[in-house]
């Protein structure tokens, strides 16, 4: 039995090594960067604890879920508030990872994802007094704890579009997507009618790949990066220079081929692609965004020390930048910019249809 | 076995496939207790280190030890503790349906582990390495689910039909391969597996047809299926576990009675252990390989329908979620017997169920759940690592009570 005292010792000695090298270096003993997910947090201002579900994507996706989670930490670390998150594995998890917050005694618990509705829709029901907030997702029979968080990402798309076709040097842009649904169409149509838009009103002539009003191509997951550089490197071969991936993590496959093509731009989706995939910054022409870190920021500041929770959903607009533009890169012409503020005033006041 | 008044098996000796599945299958009791302990042992090392207050109390280790020491152990200790509570019993609870409840939740997730294991086992017994269960779990989930949502039916029938529906579906996606084997000679591990992406891309295709949505919508997720086609809860409505149990155990007796009692169940086995010698003894091999497929997914598509019918509702892509793969390491921690399969399945089922409460309540990373099923796996597979880790004697005779 001498060997299990081995076995245990050496586990032991490893696990202080390696704890102790993680950060040896630094001798301060009040190391505070205490930004650990529900951890302890500085000061308690506000009583109110919100929770975030993430769908199986997890907060880490560059994505929807990342930008939810991060408007979470946000308003949390602004009013003190002690948050608690849950990362889904697979679809299976959904309820009884949302019954575990209810347990844990949130007051708001943030579902992503149209994925989570069903079980969103019986923890709302079995725990009244627990409110909720789906992004993406909204029932036909609006339920009185339960808020949606909607985009109207097809606006921002338009002048990405816009944008795109007035840029393009070949006269070819493209896009593609995911998964063929709804929140990832909503982009690709959106971008095709903001091209098309360019060439009714300057009589010019950009073609659109990938995407024809009804139907286009897809990678069929939000996981495989390498499909999104096949079928990129596909596009660039017929000659498109500008190109939407709309696929989550997939569009960094798109923008690794884009950096190898040379003289390609790459159109980030849901947040500032200069922002969270810095090494392509240099190739990002804009990104379309779908600002949920600030929605989700103020549904909880609203519920936490606002007016109070409310069911009536919130839907992210050009008007209220809930959806925009990102970082816009200095290829895009002071001109363009300009004719797209003015687009931008014609969509918020209905004399340009964007769907 | 056929084979058990062969010499002391030594490790070195029989390296090809079918050698290396027998041994695991053969692995002593003993060795797979010894081997969650392991896991367990060193799931704490990486619980630790993904523990943010033992980096904290770690960075003045040298000036202050005895903090580190007390993060480690509440770091551990806190994880066991969550997992235990997420699992099986939560002491937090305010009354006694909310302390057991954990339980039921971990008998609901192994519901589909036992009946997809079974199946495996049965392969495995029958030198068949099947790893189509996640195709069949989808395909059988799919045509009980389109039962389920479409079919008006009386409460009780409609469930009974779904059911079938859902046997039916996994049973043809467990014949085509079992054909394939015995007709041509294709390996089962490839065809499988093949089998596997063309179901999963088959129902993601579907669910963008109108037939397969909800009205009114584009997502691919499918209605809910009725409430007749539901497998009922049995404990009542505050606890998660279905009918859909019940039926598990029931299978696992079935399974125990074909392969230990009856004479297939016989053919089976002596094809696992020898196919040659089987068909000089007059048995039919190709006959045994499509049928231990069939019923291997006939059982995996009763997974599905604890899926669909029991836990999910409604159809999407993720409805197999991994446990069709999940269900191999199941089938060969059980040592592919029906009582280990079902017990296997109850001990995978806790780990999954303590995920949420591990995250909620001891901060980990989910992760972490995944490494030690991992880990456990990969001792299983190494019963001469464990051994020699414990200094456990090599076994010189693992005659089981079989043949």
């Amino acid at each position: 039995m001498k060997n299990i005292i081995r076995v245990g010792a050496l586990t032991a000695v490893s696990a202080l090594v390696l704890a102790a090298c993680a950060s040896a270096p630094e001798e301060e003993p009040a190391a505070s960067s205490s930004a650990t997910a529900g951890g302890e947090t500085p000061v308690e201002t506000v009583d109110y604890r919100p929770c975030m579900v993430s769908d199986a994507g997890g907060f880490d996706d560059k994505s929807f879920n990342q930008a939810g989670y991060e408007g979470l930490v946000s308003i949390s670390e602004e009013l003190g508030l002690e948050y608690n998150t849950v990362e889904s594995q697979d679809g299976n998890e959904y309820g009884p990872n949302i019954d575990a917050l209810v347990a844990d005694g949130c007051d708001l618990i943030v579902t992503v994802g149209f994925l989570l509705g069903d079980a969103t829709a019986a923890a709302a029901a079995a725990n009244p007094d627990t409110n909720f907030a789906m992004i993406d997702n909204a029932f036909d029979e609006p339920v009185d704890n339960v808020k949606p968080i909607l985009f109207s990402t097809n606006e921002a798309a338009f002048l990405a579009g816009y944008a795109a076709a007035a840029t393009t040097a070949t006269g070819t842009v493209a896009t593609f997507g995911g998964i063929n649904i709804p929140p990832v169409t909503v982009f690709m149509d959106g971008f095709y009618r903001g091209v098309n838009y360019f060439n009714e009103t300057t009589g010019g002539d950009v073609t659109v790949l990938g995407w024809d009003g009804t139907d286009g191509s897809f990678t069929g997951d939000f996981e495989d990066a390498t499909k999104g550089q096949n079928l990129t490197q596909g596009f660039i071969d017929q000659g498109a220079d500008i190109i939407l991936p709309v696929a989550g993590p997939v569009g960094l496959g798109a923008a690794a081929a884009a950096q190898a093509a040379g003289d390609t731009w790459i159109i980030g989706v849901d947040s500032d692609w200069t922002l969270t995939a810095p090494e392509y910054s240099d190739i990002i022409l804009t990104s379309i965004m779908k600002n949920m870190g600030p929605a989700v920021h103020d549904v909880v500041n609203e519920a936490a020390v606002g007016a109070g929770f409310s069911a009536e959903a919130y839907f992210g607009t050009l008007e209220n930048e809930g959806v925009g533009l990102g970082t816009t890169a200095s290829v895009v012409s002071e001109d363009v910019l300009a004719e797209l503020e003015t687009i931008t005033a014609g969509i918020i006041d209905g004399s340009i249809a964007t769907s | 076995m056929s084979a058990t008044t062969e010499a002391p098996a030594t490790p070195e000796k029989d390296r090809d496939a079918r050698g290396m599945l027998k041994e695991i299958v053969e692995s002593q009791t003993l060795v797979v207790i010894l081997a969650i302990v392991a896991s367990l042992i060193l799931g704490s090392v990486l619980i630790v280190i993904a523990s943010a207050e033992v980096r904290e109390a770690a960075v003045y280790f040298f000036s202050r030890p005895g903090d580190t020491f007390a993060a480690i152990g509440d770091a551990v200790v806190g994880a066991y503790q969550a997992m235990f509570q997420g699992a099986v019993f939560n002491s937090n609870g305010n009354s006694f349906a909310a302390q057991i409840k954990p339980f039921t939740q971990t008998l609901t997730v192994a519901t589909p582990l036992i009946f997809a294991g079974l199946g495996l086992g049965i392969g495995f017994r029958a030198g068949l390495f099947n790893i189509g269960a996640q195709g069949q779990i989808v395909i059988g989930a799919t045509l009980g689910g389109f039962i389920g949502w479409t079919w008006e039916l009386p409460a009780g029938l409609h469930l009974l039909v779904a059911v079938i529906g859902c046997v039916v579906g996994g049973a043809l996606w467990g014949f085509i391969p079992g054909i394939l084997k015995a007709r041509t000679g294709a390996h089962e591990v490839i065809t499988t597996i093949m089998l596997n992406y063309i179901a999963l891309n088959l129902v993601a295709f579907l669910l963008t047809k109108d037939a397969f949505q909800r009205p009114g919508s584009d997502n691919p997720q499918s209605p809910l299926i009725h409430e007749t086609a539901e497998y009922p809860l049995i404990l009542g409505e505050q606890f998660p576990l279905h009918l859909g149990f019940l039926i598990a155990l029931a299978a696992a007796a079935g399974v125990w009675w074909l392969m230990e009692r009856s004479t297939l169940g016989f053919q089976f086995r002596a094809v696992g252990a020898n196919p040659s010698a089987a068909r000089t003894a007059g048995m039919s091999v190709a006959k045994a390989y499509i049928l231990v497929m069939t019923l291997a997914g006939a059982l995996a598509g009763l997974a599905g329908s604890a899926q669909i019918l029991g836990t999910e509702k409604s159809l999407t892509t993720d409805v197999a979620a991994s446990f069709g793969f999940d269900a191999i390491t199941v089938a060969l921690l059980g040592r592919s017997r029906p009582v280990g399969t079902v017990m296997a399945a109850i001990l995978f089922g806790g780990l999954r169920a303590s995920g949420p409460a591990l995250q909620v309540q001891a901060g980990l990373p989910v992760d972490i759940v995944l490494v030690i099923q991992s880990l456990i796996v990969l001792f299983i597979a190494a019963p001469p690592l464990v051994r020699f880790l414990f200094r456990l004697p090599t076994p010189t005779n693992v005659k089981e009570v079989a043949a």
